[in-house]
């Protein structure tokens, strides 16, 4: 148990003194949460739109109102005809135009079928799609409101309600995520490189031909990154909370668990990385392109798992992650317990414990 | 008195390579054995054999008495090591590496902070101790590096290619504190490819290909050879025959 504590000791010290790595590390979830949460984000604020008002009335002005006054939209510019629209859009002025027909005040007012148009760059179609709702939803409203007490044909209205995320707040979404790839990058990258470090320098070869047992090697180099990941994940949690007013709802003690029990995971890949190759660069390659680009890409980080071809929701099967997230959102946002997330956990604990199997496989493969 | 190391038909093979081929030897107590042979001809693989890091696939091996098939966990415990690159962690001080193998050899507390005080008084070292292993003179690593593999007072030690890439000055310095070990009891394995260090050894080997194509004192050597300088010997050995 001395032996044990040395080493990791030494661990500690290679840790520590690595000035820049650590940096690095203790940096960049910080960076990542500030970036996606302020900077890449899906929701809508003072998009700027043009307007093209035919039919100048009251109800034009009524429903330009509206839309300024939800926040989401700013006047651009009010244009004076068609022709104006197309190379509006072209300069990149505007997101959406909206165009009032000339009959619109007059077809309203005797309850005639009539239409608003609404134009939208879908050079990016997501802000696209997010600015149609919108401005579809206010304009919607406005219209039922001027239609109440009149003699209505049959109409059915949906009444929505976002649960969890009422306010669609994105960092919901990027909180759970960005704590994934931070703890994926730190726990299997980081051990992967430091185990292929000792090989490298050749001073693997004498700690294993030292007293030490080499499952107590490997333990001890992965105890300081465990202790690393768990206090990243503390600083994207308070981040996540303090600045961006992301919920726990769920148990603190078993969103603990589950993140120790996703690191141990992706420790365990780092190992197993570790076993296949003798060289950092390598082991670093084979992090980045094997575990973190599916771990950024199919795991429902950033890309819905619904709305992928089906070879790869099929693949999204294989990746952590991808369990991970689901287990985050149940406790963070619906604040579910143990009973909800129990699969996701066993399948979790399965792959690491699989991993580990091919890990020791390796190891003795080489010792041959 | 038994043996530090017996080898017999000790074999490695990589798939249809054969690496190490039949090599029977057997090292006394005391003795400062030299391995010789060129690169790639078996001497790393036939060590790793022996300080339980390889698997040997057929053959008979003990080291200090000890089964290599059976017996590594408590060959480990009876030998020193120093590999090719001087194992020494960079981004650790010259304490702190003493601390540090000290530690995983098992050595009480009390024994490694006496160890520290020694050996860096002993190497004249004191200038360094708090300096990281990364600033220190390649020579004073090695020796350092030495000093680590002998600390907790192995019966026998292993040493691959200790002398790789430093001054002949520093490689005297060296040979000496291998004789003074030796002089104490221990047993030393060394590899090389420097000829001139061969002369120094009580008997060497001189691998080919995988066997041992030579085997006895340096002097002995160079009689049965017809050769003045056990460079000549190798030469000879390893040249293919005209």
């Amino acid at each position: 148990m001395k032996q044990f504590g040395i080493f990791i000791q030494k661990e500690l010290f290679h840790i520590l003194r690595d000035r820049r790595t650590l940096f690095i590390l203790l940096g960049m979830p910080m960076a990542l949460v500030l970036l996606f949460g302020f900077a890449i984000t899906n929701e809508i604020d003072n998009a700027r739109i043009a307007i093209l008002d035919q039919s100048k009335g009251e109800m034009s002005q009524e429903i330009t109102q509206r839309l300024v006054a939800s926040g989401y939209f700013l006047i651009d510019e009010n244009l004076q005809e068609v022709a104006q629209i197309e190379q509006h859009f072209r300069q990149g002025k505007t997101k959406m135009a909206v165009i009032f027909p000339s009959e619109l005040q007059e077809n309203m007012r005797r309850n005639l079928p009539t239409q608003i148009q609404l134009i939208a760059d879908a050079t990016d179609p997501n802000t696209a799609t997010t600015l149609i709702n919108y401005a579809s939803a206010i304009i919607g409203q406005y219209v039922q409101e001027q239609a109440r007490g009149q003699a209505m044909p049959m109409l059915i209205r949906t009444e929505v309600k976002m649960l969890y995320n009422p306010r669609l707040k994105s960092v919901f979404m990027f909180v759970p995520g960005v704590m994934t790839v931070i703890l994926m990058l730190v726990s299997a990258m980081m051990t992967s490189i430091a185990i292929t470090r000792e090989k490298e320098l050749g001073t693997m070869e004498v700690l294993l031909a030292s007293p030490l047992k080499p499952a107590m090697i490997i333990v001890g180099k992965v105890i300081p990154y465990i202790l690393l990941a768990l206090a990243n994940t503390v600083v994207i949690l308070l981040l996540g909370t303090f600045v961006f007013g992301m919920p726990v709802r769920g148990s603190l003690a078993l969103l603990g668990l589950e993140c120790l029990l996703f690191v141990i995971a992706a420790l365990s890949l780092g190992i197993l990385i570790s076993t296949r190759t003798d060289s950092q660069q390598v082991a670093m390659l084979i992090s980045l392109m094997v575990l973190m680009l599916p771990t950024i890409l199919l795991s429902g980080f950033i890309f819905p798992i619904e709305s992928m071809p089906k070879v790869l929701q099929v693949i999204s099967n294989i990746i952590p992650a991808k369990w991970f997230i689901i287990i985050l959102k149940n406790i963070m946002l619906k604040g579910t317990g143990a009973e909800f997330v129990w699969k996701e956990s066993l399948i979790l604990a399965g792959m690491t414990l699989f991993f580990i199997g091919v890990s020791v496989r390796n190891f003795k493969i080489r010792l041959e | 008195m038994v043996p530090a190391i017996t080898a017999d038909k000790l074999t490695k093979k990589f798939g249809d390579f054969t690496a190490v081929n039949q090599i029977t030897f057997e090292v006394k107590k005391g003795e400062i054995f030299g391995f010789l042979g060129a690169n790639g001809a078996g001497k790393t693989t036939a060590m790793r054999m022996l300080n339980g890091l390889s698997r040997p696939t057929a053959g008979q091996a003990s080291v200090a008495g000890f089964d290599v098939y059976r017996q590594t966990e408590k060959i480990k415990q009876h030998i020193g090591y120093m590999s090719q690159k001087f194992s020494l962690y960079e981004d650790l001080t010259v304490k702190e590496n003493i601390q540090f193998y000290g530690g995983i050899y098992g050595l009480p507390g009390r024994e490694i902070r006496h160890q520290v005080k020694a050996l860096i008084e002993g190497l004249g070292m004191q200038a360094f101790a708090g300096t990281l292993v990364k600033s220190i003179p390649l020579g004073w690593k090695q020796k350092l590096s030495f000093s680590i593999a002998i600390m907790h007072r192995p019966g026998i030690v292993f040493l691959d290619e200790p002398t790789g890439g430093v001054d002949p000055i520093t490689r005297r310095q060296f040979w000496e504190m291998i004789y003074k070990a030796a002089s104490e009891g221990m047993t030393v394995f060394v590899t090389t490819h420097y000829m001139d260090e061969a002369e120094y050894c009580g008997r060497v080997s001189i691998m080919v290909d995988g066997r041992i194509a030579a085997l006895d004192t340096p002097r002995a050597l160079k009689e049965q050879f017809g050769a003045s300088s056990m460079n000549d010997v190798f030469l000879q050995l390893t040249r293919p025959k005209s």
